[in-house]
């Protein structure tokens, strides 16, 4: 099977969940015998593997011939995407929030695509000018399915079904309800709808989001089949524990400050905590959009002392920040899937995860809320710091765990989607229960990525 | 004269409520009231109540010929005198056919035999003494809490002067020998260098020992182990379509029985009441299985039906249990795991036991009462990990959404626990 697939990052440059997911995806898909050719904006640093071709859109649309009049596939996409230019990044709640400094898990400040070209970081545009490139390309490869992740792609992977007939699988790894609650854009919206509408079939990272694409976008059930994600079973297991001096317990968050992840949860569950124990430290590791709020938050609950903003953390502090927490929360409101936890319990360090999360649906080995019931939430925290053998549990449980949440099994999902003819659920809620997995985010650490030997054909170059 | 040993275990602990970290200190009630009560009246009007009638008949019917035994936990028998005395009465009117044995427990179905002797032997006391309040017989057949059992605890049963014990047909402790025999527990003094017990005085053999024995002094006191094939074909596999057997009938389980024809054969069919419209529906079936049983039993004309302390009486053992080791009727590896399988199930039973003496020093009756409903094996189980992720048996009976929260909730009640203890204790 020869994929032709439409992402928006690839690693060493991620911003979140979606480059670290394709990433996994294509390295099982390519090492189960099938050949993919991943599409981005723009190629940097990437290193890719056999049976992987990754091809630069900015660079198929420079050599292309000069373009005149409206982008190509403009007919197939919604008014409300062609009307004054949004500018904003696909995973940030950030609507033009100037002056913070984000870091490598935001996305980048520079547009990919369109850099020096005159099209500025109007996001809207050059997620039409990359379905432009979508169609050049599927005009020439050969082919037998599209497979696009997320809404960016959603125009490319049109332009590429129109030009070839080819099969399109629209993989959801996260939804604009996830991101923006009931503030949502619209333009965002109608992509996602009209992708979702004219996708083959769709893959949802989890049952929970299956259930908002039925309920939300009003698409049939029987068209969306669930591939949870993995992580590199390479690193499953390994522990980086190391036991800290000092009693004093620390309970991390690790993630975007905004509206999807629940941080203002977080902070209440603190103050609650730190009434009954008091010497605990909580660490909010992250910035975003809300972060304002919730430094006067903390003020106003007078737990400044016990609470620190980290701001955004990259590389060996992500590690060092890991080893020093006793104890992960993960209070997001909307969590389509959620691969923080699983890194967290890569470093034997029990989490606490919202129940409104995909990755609740694969894990039992880790402590579950609801992200608005603070007391519950404050009562599990102190549970973990106070009774050392349940953390204990946790961890040596979860270590087991994650070694089932292989990418191999995830792609094998995808390939049976692929290749099912019929619109019908292939897999069953039962399937999905043990074996599914959870991806590992990688922020600047070693990785396969970079170990793997380079084979670089960018065809574009060639 | 082949006989069938029906025995029902009749138990409902005390649930505990929602307790979280911030209840500690300042809330001393742990108990579910209403929950408790609701699934009462669920159990008695499902199973308790139809399930007596119907033995009742039965009994009445066969006049004397089907005979069946009942052990109710302490903690069920408190819950149905204060809220269902009518089934209480019930079982009281069992009772008085002559043809109802029940046997002795530990009051709060806890596993207390594993960490405090003194404790086993007071809730072991106060069973008996309820049991012949209630009742008006004095116990003659003790089984422990999920059917435990090792040599120690059969020793310990048979100090306290009972006659016979139950125990789980395990291979462990039958090797390739038929549980369908009446067998003596093992002396095993010496035996295991654990160099506990002594001869307790126990040890006058008996004239037809011609078993090889381990140690010197077996015991007096009988064993009969439970024939799990053929409990489970009724408590787990009687309404599961998967079963090569279904739909089972009376006539063809009865066919089953009968091929255990033989002296001295007695088939121990040891299950849980519930299993009669509870964890078997009334829409199953089971209630007319168990009403057309016993006439399809006796139709063979070898076969009776005896209570335990009756086996005990008239059958003469075949050979010695020797257990070392701790066995019970739960799950396949028939040991201990559901309970003290986990570091959470061991750390909270640790710290439960630990405050004994603290909690028998206060002598508030309250304190004590608290401390030893904590014990209830039930608590204990919901913490159980294995299986979790494959969502069996153990998920079916547990209040909890996981292990995990079992602990939590268990933990902060037990520190509450503690707390008052200490404060008692100072004052």
């Amino acid at each position: 099977m020869l994929v032709l697939m439409f992402g928006w990052e690839f690693p060493p440059v991620v911003s979140g969940g979606l480059g670290t997911a394709c990433y996994g995806i294509t390295k099982a898909l390519t090492g189960l015998g099938n050949p993919v050719l991943f599409v981005m904006p723009r190629i940097e640093l990437s290193h890719p593997f056999p049976l992987l071709t990754l091809i630069s859109a900015s660079d198929i649309l420079n050599a292309a011939s000069e373009r005149k009049g409206p982008f190509a596939q403009d007919s197939l996409l919604p008014p409300s995407l062609l009307s004054a230019p949004l500018i904003l990044r696909p995973y940030l709640n950030t609507r033009q929030s100037g002056g913070e400094r984000q870091g490598p898990l935001d996305w980048p400040a520079e547009s990919y695509l369109a850099a020096g070209e005159g099209y500025g970081v109007d996001l809207f545009a050059e997620v039409r000018r990359y379905g432009e490139a979508g169609g050049l390309i599927a005009a020439r490869e050969a082919f037998d399915v599209i497979h696009g992740h997320d809404w960016m792609t959603v125009p490319a992977c049109l332009a590429a079904r129109q030009a070839s007939g080819k099969p399109f699988i629209l993989h959801i790894h996260s939804l604009e309800y996830d991101r923006s609650g009931e503030e949502i854009n619209e333009g965002i919206f109608d992509l996602e709808r009209l992708g979702m509408e004219g996708a083959d079939k769709i893959i949802a990272v989890s049952h929970y989001t299956k259930k908002m694409i039925v309920s939300r976008y009003g698409i049939a059930p029987e068209k969306i089949f669930v591939v949870y994600n993995a992580m590199s079973h390479r690193e499953a297991g390994e522990t980086y524990r190391t036991r800290r001096a000092g009693d004093d317990k620390v309970v991390l968050f690790m993630g975007r400050i905004t509206f999807q992840k629940g941080p203002d949860y977080f902070i209440d569950a603190a103050a609650r905590v730190l009434k009954e124990m008091p010497e605990v430290t909580f660490i909010m590791a992250g910035s975003g959009d809300m972060m304002p709020r919730m430094i006067e938050r903390v003020a106003e609950l007078k737990i400044g002392k016990r609470v620190h903003f980290t701001g955004f953390l990259q590389g060996s502090q992500v590690e060092e920040a890991m080893v020093l927490a006793d104890l992960y929360v993960m209070p997001s409101v909307s969590e389509p899937f959620g691969l923080a936890p699983l890194e967290a319990m890569m470093y034997d360090v029990p989490v606490i995860i919202s129940r409104q999360s995909g990755v609740s649906e694969v894990l039992m080995h880790a402590l579950k809320v609801d992200f608005w019931d603070v007391d519950d939430m404050a009562n599990k925290m102190i549970a973990v710091l106070k009774y050392p053998p349940l953390a204990g549990e946790l961890v040596e449980r979860a270590r087991e765990e994650l070694k089932n949440l292989r990418w191999e099994k995830a792609a094998q999902k995808i390939l049976e989607v692929y290749n099912s003819d019929s619109k019908s659920e292939m897999i069953s809620r039962r399937q999905g229960r043990g074996d599914a997995g959870v991806l590992s985010i990688r922020r600047g650490v070693a990785d396969d990525a970079n170990e793997d030997s380079a084979l670089i054909l960018n065809r574009n170059k060639v | 004269m082949p006989a069938v040993c029906l025995y029902f275990q009749v138990h409902q602990p005390c649930r505990l409520k929602k307790y979280t970290a911030f209840d500690i200190g300042r809330d001393h009630d742990y108990e579910d009231r209403e929950e408790n009560r609701r699934l009462l009246e669920k159990v008695a009007e499902r199973c308790y109540l139809p399930a007596n009638a119907l033995l009742l008949n039965l009994i009445r019917k066969y006049e004397g010929r089907f005979r069946v035994a009942f052990s109710i936990s302490g903690v069920l028998l408190d819950q149905l005198t204060v809220h269902r005395p009518d089934v209480l009465k019930s079982f009281q009117c069992l009772g008085e056919t002559g043809c109802v044995e029940f046997l002795n427990e530990t009051y709060y179905h806890s596993l207390s035999f594993l960490f405090s002797k003194d404790e086993f032997r007071a809730q072991v006391g106060r069973h008996r003494r309820k049991v012949k309040e209630l009742f008006g017989q004095d116990g003659k057949t003790f089984r422990f809490t999920e059917l435990i059992y090792n040599n120690d605890l059969a020793r310990e049963a048979e100090n306290l002067g009972y006659e016979v014990i139950l125990a789980e047909g395990a291979e462990a402790l039958l090797g390739d020998r038929s549980p369908n025999r009446v067998y003596r527990a093992s002396g095993n003094e010496g035996g295991f260098g654990d160099g506990a017990g002594g001869r307790n005085g126990a040890g006058d053999g008996r004239g037809d020992d011609t078993e090889k024995e381990a140690g010197t002094g077996a015991g007096r006191i009988k064993v009969l182990l439970r024939n799990y094939r053929l409990s489970d074909d009724i408590s787990f596999r009687f309404s599961s379509r998967d079963w090569r057997e279904y739909p089972l009938t009376a006539e063809k389980y009865a066919h089953w029985i009968h091929g255990e024809n033989g002296a001295g054969t007695v088939i121990n069919l040891f299950m849980d009441y519930e299993t009669f419209g509870e964890h078997q529906w009334a829409e199953t079936g089971i209630f007319p299985f168990l009403e057309k049983l016993p006439g399809e039993i006796l139709k063979h004309r070898d076969f009776v039906f005896a209570t335990p302390a009756e086996i005990a009486r008239a059958v003469e053992p075949v050979g010695s249990i020797d257990a070392p080791e701790l066995s019970s009727w739960a799950d396949t590896e028939r040991d201990l795991t559901a309970w003290q399988g986990n570091s959470l199930q061991q750390d909270a039973a640790g710290i439960l036991y630990g405050l004994e003496e603290d909690v028998k020093a206060c002598k508030d009756s309250d304190l004590l009462d608290s401390w030893r409903k904590l014990q209830t094996s039930d608590h204990f189980y919901y913490m159980c990990t294995k299986w979790f992720a494959d969502g069996d048996v153990h998920k079916y009976f547990n209040p909890y959404p996981s292990p995990y929260d079992a602990y939590i909730n268990y933990m902060n009640i037990l520190d509450d626990l503690s707390r008052q203890v200490k404060k008692e204790k100072r004052s």
